[in-house]
């Protein structure tokens, strides 16, 4: 009798097991469906892929915060338009919460395509600021190494293209979201500031 | 008396030119002057959005990768004093030695007559059921622990005065962060003692939770 009993608990573990498992597997399944759909663009391992940007390591609420808005069409420059309106407009907060989370956890590479002899002209400018030209130091909020915090990115390792693109657009009045600092900030840097301060990014760890 | 019909004054003839060119050589000057403040005053607007960049849009503070305090409403002589104590070592920040080396002692008399007007709601944040132990503290300070009133030297209502700061409405993790390395930052230069002595003591005797919960008192005050 006891083995009877026996055998059906270990008939209805491994019932319960596998269930367990499909389920598991077909979430898993899920997720990597929309976790390629951002790969297409983002590159194979969420390094990047210009003009798409690199996602690995990247601010889980920042990535959650710019999805939202992508969606609300507040981030409006032209690829955003064109990509992630449509991308982003059609996630669940769930569903671009589990993203963010997903990407955020990715280990991220530099991708040190900038100008080099530019990086000791940029670090100056990220770490000290301009005081005289009224140019704040970006370490205040972005961090010792790039490294950004909650919402503000980081920014260590991206792309040059997407670095000079983002802080020229500011300047030229499309808005990555609201009411923060950096489209004023990006306004007061020149051409060559700008070039500088990608150079030296796409360099940091 | 009537001033106005002075006898040396001619009216007309070789006279109204000479006076024509007076009037205008008087008025250049004035015309400069106006040019000149008006700069001034576009140079401090430029300088003030620089310094809203990171001390928030109406100077109540922002959160960067460090907290960045509240500038709003802050004492004057405090600014001023805090700003030297940049450039003179007294206390360390890297960031902020640099931008106090461009600032002109007319730029910041500006800079912080602006600042003292501002009154933009407190940002809060800070944790919320320790609020009324800190107010406690602040109030009364803690015996036990030979503690004496914030409000002795900041006021009761935590608007400072001087060179004391107003702490009202101040960022929780600024307030936290200062007065746990408030030893490590302040008085630096020994050759220059100055005010930052009268906190060393209190800031060594506070407990960390104790500095939690009057830095949440100070972030919800207005």
């Amino acid at each position: 009798m006891g083995r009877i009993v026996h055998t059906t608990n270990a008939v209805a573990a491994k019932i319960v097991a596998l269930v367990v498992l499909l389920l598991t597997a077909l979430a898993a399944h899920a997720e990597t469906a929309m976790v390629r759909n951002c790969t297409w663009c983002h590159g194979g391992s969420a390094q990047g892929y210009p003009p798409a940007p690199r996602l690995a390591g990247q601010r889980a609420t920042y990535i959650y915060q710019q999805l939202a808005s992508f969606a609300h069409h507040t981030r409006d420059a032209p690829f955003s338009r064109q990509y992630m309106w449509s991308a982003a407009g059609t996630l669940s907060p769930t569903t671009a919460h589990a993203l963010s989370v997903y990407f955020a956890n990715l280990p991220p590479r530099s991708a040190n395509d900038g100008n080099r002899t530019l990086v000791p002209l940029g670090e100056v400018i990220y770490q000290r600021g301009m005081p005289e030209e009224n140019i704040a130091a970006c370490v205040a909020c972005h961090g010792p190494n790039g490294e950004g915090i909650g919402t503000i990115p980081r920014l260590g390792g991206l792309d040059y293209p997407y670095l000079k693109r983002r802080l020229e657009q500011w300047a030229e009045g499309y808005h990555g979201a609201l009411d923060h600092p950096m489209p004023h900030i990006a306004t007061q840097l020149s051409r060559d500031q700008i070039e500088e301060l990608a150079s030296y990014l796409s360099f940091l760890k | 008396m009537k001033l106005h019909r002075s006898p040396r004054l001619r009216p007309v003839g070789a006279g109204s030119l000479r006076l024509a060119l007076l009037a205008l050589a008087l008025s250049m000057p004035d015309a400069r002057a106006e040019e000149r403040s008006s700069k001034a005053r576009g140079d401090v607007q430029a300088k003030l959005d620089y310094c809203k960049d990171c001390h928030g849009r109406a100077a109540q503070g922002f959160h960067g990768y460090f907290p960045i305090p509240r500038l709003a409403g802050q004492q004057p002589e405090y600014l001023k004093n805090q700003l030297q104590a940049f450039i003179e070592h007294r206390r360390t920040n890297n960031i902020m030695f640099n931008v106090a080396h461009s600032l002109s002692p007319t730029m910041i008399d500006a800079l912080a007559a602006d600042f003292r007007q501002m009154n933009p709601p407190p940002l809060g944040g800070g944790t919320r059921h320790l609020a009324a132990a800190g107010q406690k503290i602040f109030q009364n300070g803690a015996p036990e622990a030979n503690i004496a009133a914030c409000a002795a030297c900041h006021g009761p209502e935590a608007q400072g005065s001087g060179e004391i700061p107003r702490l009202a409405g101040q960022l929780s993790d600024y307030t936290f962060n200062k007065l746990i390395n408030w030893s490590k930052e302040r008085g630096q230069n020994p050759t220059e003692p100055d005010i930052s002595a009268v906190m060393s003591p209190v800031a060594h005797s506070l407990t960390r939770t104790q500095v939690e919960a009057i830095a949440a008192y100070l972030s919800y005050l207005k």
